[in-house]
C-alpha cells in the first residue's frame, strides 16, 4: 500500500537549498536507497517524508494520500535516526511498545506486538536494560524494532548503520533488508556508502547538492551512469580527458593528450560536437593490461607507477602515455605481478567506455564529495 | 587556535591542577558564600532560648514558618504550571517577537524587590485596578503575598526551562512523533521526563526564593498575615535576635530536608510515562487548543506578572510626554545626580558579581553534576549550595553585616561584592549543574578518547551543549544582583539604584520622578539582557 511520491519538492534553509526540486517515486514494498555525499540533502529529504519538516514547495504523497499537512504521528512511518534516539528514561521494553501505547492499542495487543518484534531482532533477554547499557548494534536493532512495533508500513532509515563497526554493519544490512521484505514493508534507506546501497537496494537514487541525479537499479547505475558524477560515485571509474575528433552515428573518436586517439560507441544522450572537450569513463575491470608493447584500436601505452598488495588483489596505478592515471586491480594468485616501472599496454573495448562532456566546473570539482 | 587556549588545554591535563581548581572552588564556596549568610545564626545561637522558653512566641513562630512553607510550595507548583507552557512557547515559537517577550520575562527579576512589592500594592489595591473598580481589588494579605511571590519566582522557572528546552536534543521528540504520539503526548512522555533535572532545579529555586524574600512581602502582607521572614523582621526591629536564630534555623533545616528528599527521590520519581490517553491528548494538541494555551500563557504573563511589576514605572510616560522631569533627569540635576551615580554603581556591581560567580561557580557545578568527589559529597554540596537562597533575607542581611563589619579595612566595594556573590551564587550553580547533568557522559568520554584535553572537552562539548543554560544562569545572577535591596542596605553605605529607589519611596518623592527612576533602571537592564540574548541566539548553529 505505501508507495511514496515526491513531486517537485524543494526545501531551503536561508540561502542553502537543501532539497532542490526533487521528484521521485518509491514503489510499494521496494527497498530504496538514497545515496549521496555528506550534506547533499538526504536527511532533509527523509525528514520531509516523515513530516518532521515541511516542504517550501511541492507535494508529498504516501500511498496516494497528499500528506503535506499531515503531522508525523499520522503518517504511519517508522523513522530510525542515525543516533537511534532511544528514549534514555525508558527501558528496552517501554521503548519498544511506545508506539502501540501512544496509539492507544489495548495492552494485550501491545504486548503481543512487543514480543513479536523483539523476537524478530533477537533481543528478548534484554527487556529491562536501559539504552545506555546496550551496544551500538543492539541499540540499532531496538530502534528498528521500535519503529516496526508502531505498525509502520514505511520505514525511513537515516544512515541506520553509520555508527556501527564494519563487521556488524555488514551483518545487519542484510538482516534489515530481509526483515522488511518478510514483512512486506517499503523502506527508504539513506546512506553515503555506495557499497551498502548496491548490496541491499532494489533501486537507488543518487543525490548531489539537493538534486536527484539518477534513479535506477544497482545494475543500471553501474552499467549506464547518466552523469560523470554517478560513474564516479557508484563503483569505481578511471577518467581519460580529451576532445571529440570525429563523430558519426555509430562511433565517436576522441583525441587524448599527446595526439592519442581512441574510439567509443556513440550511445550518449548528450549533444556532442566535434572539437568539444569530453571525458571518457572506464570501469577498471573493462581494462585489459598486456606486457608487450602493442599498437591497435583503443590501446594506450603506460608505465606501472605504483603497486599495492591488498590480499585477494593487487592494485596497480598506471600512468598512461596521455598523462592520465588509471587504477585497477588484478587477482593476486593468478598471473604474474607487474613491477614498478614496467611498460605495459592498456586497452579497452569501445562499447564499454562512457563518454561525457567535460564538466564546466572542472573534473575535480565535479567529482568532489564535500 | 590562539596560543593561550593551547596552553590552557595542556595545563588542564594535569590532574593536580584540576584538583586544585575544584578544591579552591569549594573553599571559596565555604568561606565566601556559605558561611557569611548563616554567621548570624551561628553567633547568636544561644539566643534561641528566648523562643524556646516562651510558648506563645514559639507558637507564633511555628505558625509563621507554616505560612512560609505552604506559600512557597503552592507558589512553586503554580510557577511550574504557568511557567512551562510559557517557556515552551518562547523556546519553540517561530515569531521574532518571542525574543523580546523572552526578555520581558526577566522584568520582575530586574525590578528591585522592594519596589516590586510597592508596585504590586499600587496595582492591586491602591491606584491601578482599584481605581477602575472604585475600591481596593485585593487588600494586603495572604492573597497579595501569593501574587507577589508568584510574580517574582515565575521568571526563575521560565528562565531555567527556556534554557533547558533550547539545549534539548529534538530528536527524541521527533522519534516519539513518528511513532504516533501527538505533540502533547510527546511532550509529556518524552521531553519533560528528559528535562526533569531542570524542572526540579527550577522548583528548588522558586521555592527558595519564596521562602526567603522579606522586603517586598513586607509591603503587601498587611497586618493579619505573617510568615517566617516577617516574623524575624518584627522582632529584629525590637532588637530581639531569638526569633531570627530560631526561624532561620528551622527554615534552613526544613528546606534542606526538602532538598535532600528531592535530590534522593528525584531520580526515582517517575513521571507517568506509561499511561497515555491517545484521543484526549490528541484533541488537546489540536491547533485550536494549542493557540488557546499560548494565549492563556501570554495572558497570565501580561496580566499577573508583567503589568503589575511595571506599574510603578507607568508614571514615567507622563514624565516623557510633558513637564520638566525628563529634561531634569537627563541633565542630572537635583536628585538625579545621585541617581545616575547609583545606576553606574549598580551595573558595575552586577557585571563584576556575574563574572566572578561564573568563574568560581563553574567548577562547583561540574563537581556536583559529575560527582567529582564521590556520590555523597556531591549530594551534600548540592544541598549546601541552596542554603544562601533559603536564609530569610533579613537574617541574611544581619549575618552579612556581622561578618563584614570585621573587614573594615576592605575598600567599601568589597563587602558589597561579596554580599551579592553570596546571594546570587546558587542561581548560576543550580542552573549549570542541572544542564551538565543532562549531557551524556559518553560525549565527554568520546572527546577525551579523541585526544581532547579536559579543558578542550569543556570548550568543544560541554560549553556548546549548555550555553543557553549558562546564559540563563548568568542572567539570573545579574538581574538578582541589580535588583537586590535588603542586604545591600545593611552591608554597605554605598547607594545602589534599588536602595535609592526605596529611599525615594520612603521620602515620598513625586510619582513621576519615582516612575521615571524605576523606568530607566528597568529599561537599561532590559536592553542589556536583550543584547546578550541576541548575541547568544544569533550564533545558533549546531
Ligand atoms: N535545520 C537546518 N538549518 C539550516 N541548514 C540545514 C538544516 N538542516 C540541514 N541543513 C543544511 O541542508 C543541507 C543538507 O543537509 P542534510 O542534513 O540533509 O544532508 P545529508 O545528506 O543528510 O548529510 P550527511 O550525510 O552528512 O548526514 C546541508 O547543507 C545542511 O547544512
Ligand atoms: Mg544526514
Amino acid at each position: 500500500m505505501p508507495d511514496v511520491r515526491l513531486v517537485n519538492v524543494t526545501k531551503t534553509y536561508g540561502k542553502i537549498v537543501a532539497v532542490d526540486n526533487v521528484s521521485i517515486h518509491v514503489h510499494d514494498k521496494e527497498y530504496f536507497a538514497l545515496l549521496g555525499p555528506s550534506g547533499c540533502g538526504k536527511t532533509t529529504l527523509l525528514r520531509l517524508i516523515a513530516g518532521l519538516i515541511k516542504p517550501d514547495k511541492g507535494e508529498i504523497y504516501i500511498g496516494n494520500r497528499l500528506v503535506n499537512d499531515v503531522p508525523p504521528e499520522d503518517r504511519d512511518v517508522g523513522f530510525v535516526f542515525q543516533t537511534f534516539a532511544l528514549f534514555p528514561h525508558m527501558d528496552v521494553w517501554d521503548n519498544v511498545i511506545y508506539g502501540p501505547r501512544v496509539k492507544g492499542f489495548d495492552m494485550k495487543k501491545a504486548k503481543r506486538i512487543g514480543h513479536e518484534v523483539l523476537e524478530m531482532v533477537r533481543l528478548h533477554e534484554r527487556l529491562d536494560a536501559f539504552p545506555n547499557e546496550l551496544s551500538g548494534g543492539m541499540m540499532q536493532r531496538i530502534a528498528v524494532a521500535r519503529a516496526l512495533a508502531a505498525g509502520a508500513k514505511l520505514l525511513l532509515l537515516d544512515e541506520p548503520l553509520g555508527q556501527l563497526d564494519a563487521k556488524v554493519r555488514n551483518e545487519l544490512r542484510y538482516e534489515i533488508r530481509k526483515m522488511t521484505k518478510d514483512l512486506g514493508l517499503t523502506a527508504i534507506h539513506v546512506t553515503h556508502d555506495q557499497a551498502e546501497a548496491m548490496a541491499i537496494s532494489d533501486r537507488i537514487a543518487v543525490m548531489k547538492k539537493g538534486k536527484i541525479l539518477q534513479v535506477g537499479t544497482p545494475e543500471e547505475l553501474y552499467m549506464n551512469p547518466k552523469s560523470i558524477f554517478v560513474a564516479h560515485f557508484i563503483g569505481e571509474s578511471n577518467f581519460l580527458e580529451g576532445y571529440v575528433a570525429e563523430i558519426n552515428d555509430k562511433t565517436i573518436t576522441v583525441e587524448l593528450r599527446n595526439g592519442i586517439k581512441v574510439e567509443t560507441i556513440n550511445k550518449t544522450t548528450e549533444e556532442l560536437k566535434k572539437g568539444e572537450r569530453v571525458v571518457i569513463a572506464l570501469r577498471p575491470e573493462t581494462l585489459k593490461v598486456q606486457r608487450e608493447i602493442r599498437k591497435g584500436k583503443n590501446a594506450v601505452l603506460g608505465v606501472i607507477e605504483r603497486m599495492t598488495f591488498e590480499g585477494t588483489n593487487v592494485r596497480y596505478e598506471i600512468r598512461l602515455e596521455n598523462e592520465d592515471l588509471v587504477i585497477l586491480t588484478r587477482p593476486s594468485l593468478t598471473g604474474k605481478w607487474y613491477k614498478i616501472g614496467e611498460k605495459v599496454t592498456v586497452s579497452f573495448p569501445s562499447e564499454k567506455a562512457h563518454i561525457f562532456t567535460y564538466p564546466k566546473v572542472g573534473l575535480r570539482e565535479e567529482l568532489a564529495v564535500e | 587556535m590562539p596560543e593561550i587556549i593551547k596552553v590552557l588545554d595542556k595545563l588542564s591535563a594535569k590532574r593536580s591542577l584540576r584538583n586544585t581548581i575544584y578544591l579552591s572552588s569549594i573553599i571559596i564556596f565555604f568561606t565566601l558564600i556559605l558561611i557569611p549568610p548563616i554567621l548570624g545564626v551561628i553567633m547568636k545561637w544561644g539566643e534561641m532560648e528566648q523562643v524556646l522558653s516562651q510558648p506563645k512566641l514559639m507558637s507564633e513562630a511555628l505558625n509563621a514558618i507554616g505560612n512560609s512553607l505552604w506559600v512557597a510550595i503552592f507558589v512553586s507548583v503554580i510557577d511550574l504550571a504557568a511557567g512551562i507552557p510559557m517557556a515552551w512557547l518562547i523556546a519553540r515559537g517561530k515569531s521574532k517577537w518571542l525574543n523580546v517577550i523572552d526578555t520581558f520575562v526577566d522584568i520582575p527579576f530586574i525590578v528591585p524587590t522592594a519596589t516590586l512589592g510597592y508596585s504590586l500594592l499600587l496595582f492591586w489595591s491602591e491606584d491601578g485596578l482599584s481605581s477602575l473598580f472604585g475600591k481596593s481589588l485585593i487588600s494586603p494579605g495572604w492573597l497579595l503575598v501569593i501574587l507577589l511571590h508568584f510574580t517574582f519566582s515565575y521568571p526563575v522557572v521560565t528562565r531555567v526551562m527556556v534554557g533547558a528546552l533550547l539545549d534539548y536534543k529534538l530528536e527524541y521528540e521527533q522519534a516519539s512523533r513518528t511513532l504516533g504520539a501527538s505533540p502533547l503526548t510527546a511532550a509529556r512522555t518524552v521531553t519533560l521526563p528528559i528535562l526533569k533535572p531542570s524542572m526540579i532545579a527550577s522548583f528548588i529555586l522558586a521555592f527558595a526564593r519564596s521562602i526567603s524574600e522579606t522586603g517586598a512581602t513586607m509591603m503587601v502582607a498587611g497586618t493579619a498575615f505573617i510568615n517566617g521572614p516577617l516574623f524575624i523582621k518584627k522582632y529584629h526591629d525590637l532588637n530581639q535576635n531569638g526569633p531570627l536564630v530560631f526561624v532561620s534555623f528551622i527554615l534552613i533545616v526544613i528546606a534542606s530536608l526538602i532538598f535532600i528528599t528531592i535530590k534522593l527521590l528525584g531520580p526515582r520519581l517517575k513521571l507517568p510515562v506509561r499511561k497515555v490517553w491517545p484521543n484526549a491528548e490528541r484533541k488537546l494538541s489540536s491547533s485550536g487548543v494549542t493557540a488557546s494555551r499560548n494565549g492563556l500563557a501570554l495572558l497570565i504573563f501580561f496580566a499577573l506578572i508583567l503589568i503589575p511589576s511595571l506599574f510603578v514605572a507607568f508614571p514615567a510616560f507622563k514624565a516623557i510626554f510633558g513637564g520638566t522631569t525628563l529634561s531634569q533627569a537627563l541633565s542630572g540635576s537635583g536628585v538625579w545626580r545621585e541617581y545616575w551615580q547609583s545606576i553606574i554603581l549598580t551595573y558595575f556591581l552586577g557585571g563584576i558579581v556575574t563574572l566572578i560567580n561564573m568563574i568560581i561557580g563553574l567548577p562547583m557545578a561540574i563537581a556536583i553534576a559529575r560527582k567529582t568527589f564521590g556520590e555523597l559529597p556531591s549530594i551534600i554540596l548540592d544541598v549546601l549550595v541552596n542554603i544562601p537562597l533559603v536564609v530569610p533575607s533579613v537574617a541574611l542581611g544581619a549575618s552579612l553585616s556581622i561578618f563584614w563589619k570585621n573587614f573594615g579595612f576592605l575598600p567599601e566595594m568589597g563587602p558589597l561584592i561579596f554580599a551579592h556573590m553570596a546571594i546570587t551564587y546558587p542561581y548560576f550553580v543550580r542552573s549549570m549543574s542541572a544542564a551538565i547533568e543532562r549531557i551524556n557522559v559518553n560525549l565527554e568520554e568520546a572527546a577525551r578518547t579523541l585526544g581532547a584535553k579536559p579543558f578542550a572537552v569543556f570548550r568543544t562539548i560541554v560549553f556548546p551543549l549548555t550555553k543557553y543554560s549558562m546564559l540563563s544562569g548568568a542572567i539570573m545572577v545579574f538581574t538578582r544582583s541589580v535588583s537586590e535591596t535588603g542586604a545591600t542596605m545593611v552591608v554597605s553605605n554605598l547607594v545602589t539604584a534599588p536602595v535609592l529607589l526605596v529611599n525615594w519611596v520612603k521620602s515620598g518623592v513625586p510619582t513621576t520622578i519615582l516612575g521615571l527612576g524605576c523606568g530607566f533602571l528597568i529599561l537599561f537592564s532590559f536592553i542589556i539582557l536583550l543584547i546578550l540574548r541576541l548575541i547568544v541566539r544569533g550564533r545558533e548553529v549546531y
